[in-house]
C-alpha cells in the first residue's frame, strides 16, 4: 500500500467515513503531508465513497488545505485593509526582496513560500503575518528581515 | 383546511400549501418572478438573487425561490425597489459573464440574454470583469463542450450531476471572486468520471455548458455531390422535436419530421426505431440464452441478472462505477450503433453504395450519443459506423436554417428499407420501454402466446416512479423452454443514473434477484434525454412520454419480432440472432475506467 493511501485510511478510521470526516481528514493530510495530493484526494474520495470532484472542491475552497506543494514555511500576509494601511505592501515588498521570489511563489531551495491571507484578526496590531502557525505582528521592513534571518539560522542549525 | 397559508401577492389573494415558496404561489396565480438558478427537478439554491421580492414591511428584500409562505405576507414583485435591485443583479452577472452574443451557440435561447433584454441594462453596467480573469474553454470531449467565461455560477450543474444522477463530475471549487464550476482537479471532462449525459448541458441557463455541434459537417456532407448521406431518428426525437420549433409539448411530428430532413436534402431518411425492434431480438435472445446456461448449464461464466445497453450514459457509468458487473451488461448495441454498422454494410449494398460514401448521420435526443460513436470499438463495418450525431437541438436548428415552416409541413414516411419499426421500439424512448419491448418479444418466444396484459400494455414497467420491478411468470413454456416453466422472470427498471446506483448497489448486496434489469441514464429515460429541447420539466416529461405510448398504440405492429423488415434481414442477411454475423455487426464489449 502506498503511503498515502495508508496515511488515508488511517485518517479514515480515527474520523469516520461520513459527509463530516471529510474536513477532519483533510485537514490531518495537510498536517502531515504539508499539501493535499491529487492522489490523496482520490484515495479520501474512495473512502468516503463521495466523488472526486467534491473533494476537491472542498479543498480548494479553504485558503489553508493547500493543494498545491509549498515551501517548508508558509508566510502569510494579511492582505485585508487594515494591515494594508498599516504597510503591508512594504512588508511584501522587502518579504520578496529578501527572499528572491514574487508574491506567490517558493524559495528554490524549498524552504518558503511567499503568500497573502485574508485577516488575521489583528487588526490592532497591523501589518500581519503568519509563518506557519506563529504569528508575527507590527511588522516594519526590518522586522521582516530579522525574523527571515531567523528562520534561515534555524535551518543551518538543522543541517 | 387549516394548514393553507393565505397570503397577497402583488395585491392578489393566494391561498397554498404549507411550505409552498413565494416563487410557487406567485406561479399559481400567473406572476412570472424571473429565476437563473432555480429549476424545478433540483433543489433550492437561492444564489443568483434575481428572484428577490419585497415583503410589506420589512426591510430587505427575499429570495422567493427559496423563502416558503407565511400567513398574511404581502409580497410585492415589481416594486421600484424589486425592480431596481433586480436590474443591478443581472447587470453584476453580466459583469462577469462573457457577453459575446452574437457568436455564442446558445444566442436567442440564454436565460441570462433574455433577462438582460427584458431588463435593458444597456452599457451603463458594471466593469467588464471577465478579462480580468482567466477562464478556459474544454472542448476535448465529442460531447460536451465547457466554458467558464460564460458561467454565471448558478450551480444548476453541479446539482444536476450530484441530485439526477449521484455522479458528482462537477464541483464548486474556490471561492469568492475565484469561485468556479470545475471537474476534480480542473481536469478536462472527457478525462474525469463524467458520462456525458447531458442533463448538466439540459440545465445550464447560459452557453457555458453546451453539447459539440456537428451541424456543418453534417452540411458540407449533405452538399457533398458524391456522398450518400443516411440518416437515422431515435425514438424520443419525434415526440419532442416540436417543442423546439414553437410546438407544445407532447406533440407527434413523426411525419413532419421525415418530411424535413428530406427538405434539408438527406438521401436516404431512416429509423433508429428499425434497430431498436432488432436490439429487441438480439437482446431478448441473449437474455434467454444467458437464462439456459445459468439455470440448466449450471454455467458460471454467464453473468444474471442481465442488464440493458443501449443508453451510452448508464454504459459509461457502469464501466467507471461498477467495473465489476461490465459482464452483466448485454452485448448487443444499442440502437444508434447498430443501425450504423448496417448502414455501411447491408443497406450500402443493398442501394449498391460504396461504403467509402455512405456519411451516416443520427438524431438523438442525447449528447452521450456522440461520445458512443467516437468509442473505437464502434467501427466493425471498417469504418466508423456512425459519423456525426446530432441533438434534437441540432436538428431544430437545421430546420430553421433551412427556412423550413416546420408546422405547415405534409406528413410523410420513411424510406425503405431500415424504415419500418413496431410500436416496441418506439416506447424505447421512455422509462420502461426497452424492458416492455422485450418483454413482449421473450415472452412470445418462449411460450407461443402473447403477454398476459391488457392489449400488450404491460403497465406496472410504466410511469415516472424512480424504481419500478414486474414479474412475469411463465406458465406452459413451448418444450424447448420447458425449463422455463413456472419460472417467475423477475424485473427491474431505473432512471436516471442515482436510481441505477441504488439499483446495482442493490444487486451488489444481494438484497434482489431479478433477471433483467432495464436502466436509462437520464429522468424519464431518453425523452428527457440531455440532447432534447429546452427546458425540460417533469410536466414536459410526462406529456413527451404520454405522446410516446400513443404513438405505441397507434401503430400497426406492435412486436419488435413481427417487423416485416427485421425479419427480412434476418432471411437476408443476418440470419439468426445470436448468429456469426450479428457478433460481427450488433455485439460490443466494455471496458473498465477509471472510478475517480
Amino acid at each position: 500500500m502506498t503511503e498515502v493511501k495508508q496515511l488515508v485510511q488511517d485518517l479514515a478510521d480515527q474520523f469516520g467515513r461520513s459527509q463530516e470526516s471529510l474536513l477532519p481528514i483533510l485537514q490531518g493530510i495537510v498536517t502531515k503531508e504539508q499539501h493535499i495530493s491529487e492522489d490523496a484526494m482520490i484515495e479520501v474520495a474512495r473512502e468516503l465513497n463521495i466523488s472526486a470532484a467534491h473533494v476537491y472542491g472542498t479543498a480548494t475552497f479553504y485558503s489553508f488545505l493547500n493543494t498545491k506543494p509549498l515551501g517548508k514555511y508558509v508566510i502569510r500576509v494579511c492582505k485585508t485593509i487594515t494591515c494594508m494601511m498599516h504597510g503591508k505592501n512594504q512588508i511584501i515588498k522587502e518579504l520578496e526582496a529578501v527572499l528572491k521570489v514574487n508574491l506567490g511563489e517558493t524559495t528554490h531551495d524549498g524552504k518558503f513560500t511567499l503568500l497573502e491571507t485574508n485577516c488575521l484578526g489583528q487588526c490592532h496590531k497591523g501589518p500581519a503575518m503568519l509563518i506557519n502557525d506563529t504569528p508575527y505582528t507590527e511588522l516594519t521592513p526590518d522586522k521582516v528581515r530579522e525574523i527571515i534571518m531567523m528562520y534561515r539560522d534555524k535551518e543551518l542549525r538543522v543541517n | 383546511m387549516s394548514d393553507k397559508v393565505n397570503l397577497r401577492i402583488d395585491n392578489i389573494a393566494v391561498s397554498v400549501e404549507e411550505g409552498t415558496t413565494i416563487l410557487e404561489a406567485a406561479r399559481k396565480v400567473n406572476i412570472r418572478i424571473p429565476t437563473l438558478c432555480h429549476h424545478e427537478d433540483l433543489c433550492v439554491a437561492g444564489n443568483c438573487r434575481v428572484c428577490m421580492v419585497e415583503q410589506k414591511g420589512s426591510d430587505r428584500l427575499l429570495p422567493s425561490c427559496a423563502m416558503p409562505v407565511s400567513e398574511g405576507m404581502e409580497i410585492q414583485t415589481n416594486s421600484l425597489k424589486v425592480r431596481s435591485a433586480r436590474k443591478q443583479i443581472i447587470e453584476l452577472l453580466v459583469s462577469e459573464h462573457r457577453a459575446d452574443c452574437t457568436r455564442c451557440y446558445k444566442n436567442g435561447k440564454c436565460e441570462l440574454q433574455e433577462l438582460a433584454s427584458e431588463y435593458i441594462i444597456g452599457e451603463n453596467g458594471f466593469i467588464d470583469l471577465v478579462p480580468l480573469k482567466v477562464l478556459t474553454i474544454d472542448n476535448f470531449s465529442p460531447s460536451i463542450i465547457k466554458d467558464d467565461s460564460k458561467c454565471i455560477r448558478c450551480q444548476r450543474c453541479v446539482r444536476t450531476c450530484d441530485q439526477l444522477q449521484n455522479i458528482g463530475a462537477l464541483t464548486v471549487a474556490y471561492k469568492g471572486k475565484d469561485m468556479k464550476i470545475s471537474s476534480f482537479y480542473e481536469k478536462p471532462m472527457y478525462e474525469v468520471v463524467c458520462t456525458n449525459c447531458g442533463q448538466c448541458v439540459n440545465r445550464c441557463p447560459t452557453g457555458a455548458l453546451t453539447e459539440k455541434t456537428y451541424l456543418e459537417q453534417v452540411w458540407s456532407a449533405i452538399n457533398h455531390e458524391k456522398k450518400h448521406v443516411v440518416v437515422q431518428t431515435a425514438p424520443a426525437v419525434r415526440i419532442a422535436l416540436g417543442e423546439a420549433l414553437g410546438m407544445p409539448a407532447g406533440e407527434i411530428v413523426t411525419g413532419k419530421m421525415v418530411s424535413a430532413l428530406r427538405r434539408l436534402g438527406f438521401d436516404s431518411v431512416l429509423d433508429t426505431d428499425f434497430t431498436a425492434d432488432l436490439t429487441i431480438i438480439e437482446e431478448g435472445n441473449e437474455l434467454l440464452q444467458r437464462l439456459k446456461k445459468v439455470l440448466v448449464d449450471g454455467d458460471k461464466s454467464v453473468k444474471i441478472p442481465m442488464t440493458t445497453s443501449c443508453s451510452p450514459g448508464w454504459v459509461k457509468f457502469i464501466e467507471h462505477t461498477f467495473p465489476e458487473y461490465l459482464d452483466n451488461v448485454s452485448t448487443a448495441k444499442s440502437p444508434q450503433q447498430m443501425f450504423g454498422s448496417l448502414a455501411k454494410t447491408y443497406y450500402a449494398k443493398k442501394i449498391e453504395v460504396e461504403a467509402d460514401d455512405i456519411v451516416s448521420v443520427s438524431v438523438m435526443p442525447c449528447t452521450a450519443k456522440k461520445y458512443e460513436a467516437d468509442r473505437p470499438e464502434m467501427r466493425s463495418s471498417g469504418y466508423k459506423d456512425v459519423d456525426f450525431v446530432l441533438t434534437t437541438r441540432e436538428l431544430a436548428l437545421m430546420i430553421k436554417q433551412a427556412g423550413i415552416d416546420f408546422a405547415s409541413l405534409p406528413e410523410d414516411e420513411y424510406d425503405s428499407f431500415m424504415g419500418e419499426s413496431s410500436g416496441a421500439a418506439v416506447i424505447f424512448g421512455a422509462t420502461g420501454g426497452v424492458m416492455e419491448a422485450a418483454l413482449r418479444t421473450a415472452y412470445e418466444v418462449v411460450t407461443g402466446r402473447e403477454v398476459p396484459f391488457d392489449d400488450l400494455n404491460i403497465t406496472p414497467v410504466r410511469g415516472m416512479e424512480e424504481i419500478k420491478e414486474a414479474a412475469v411468470k411463465i406458465e406452459n413454456p413451448l418444450p424447448e423452454w420447458s425449463f422455463l416453466d413456472g419460472v417467475e422472470l423477475k424485473t427491474c427498471v431505473a432512471h436516471g443514473l442515482s436510481n441505477a446506483k441504488k439499483v446495482m448497489e442493490a444487486v451488489k448486496e444481494g438484497k434482489v434477484d431479478y433477471h433483467f434489469i432495464e436502466i436509462m441514464a437520464c429522468p424519464g429515460g431518453c425523452l428527457g434525454g440531455g440532447g432534447q429541447p429546452i427546458p425540460t420539466s417533469p410536466a414536459i416529461r410526462e406529456k413527451r412520454s404520454q405522446a410516446i405510448y400513443r404513438e405505441d398504440s397507434m401503430k400497426p405492429i406492435r412486436k419488435s419480432h413481427e417487423n416485416p423488415e427485421v425479419l427480412q434481414i434476418y432471411e437476408e442477411f443476418l440470419k439468426k440472432p445470436l448468429g456469426e454475423k450479428s457478433h460481427e455487426l450488433l455485439h460490443t464489449h466494455y471496458t473498465e475506467r477509471n472510478r475517480y
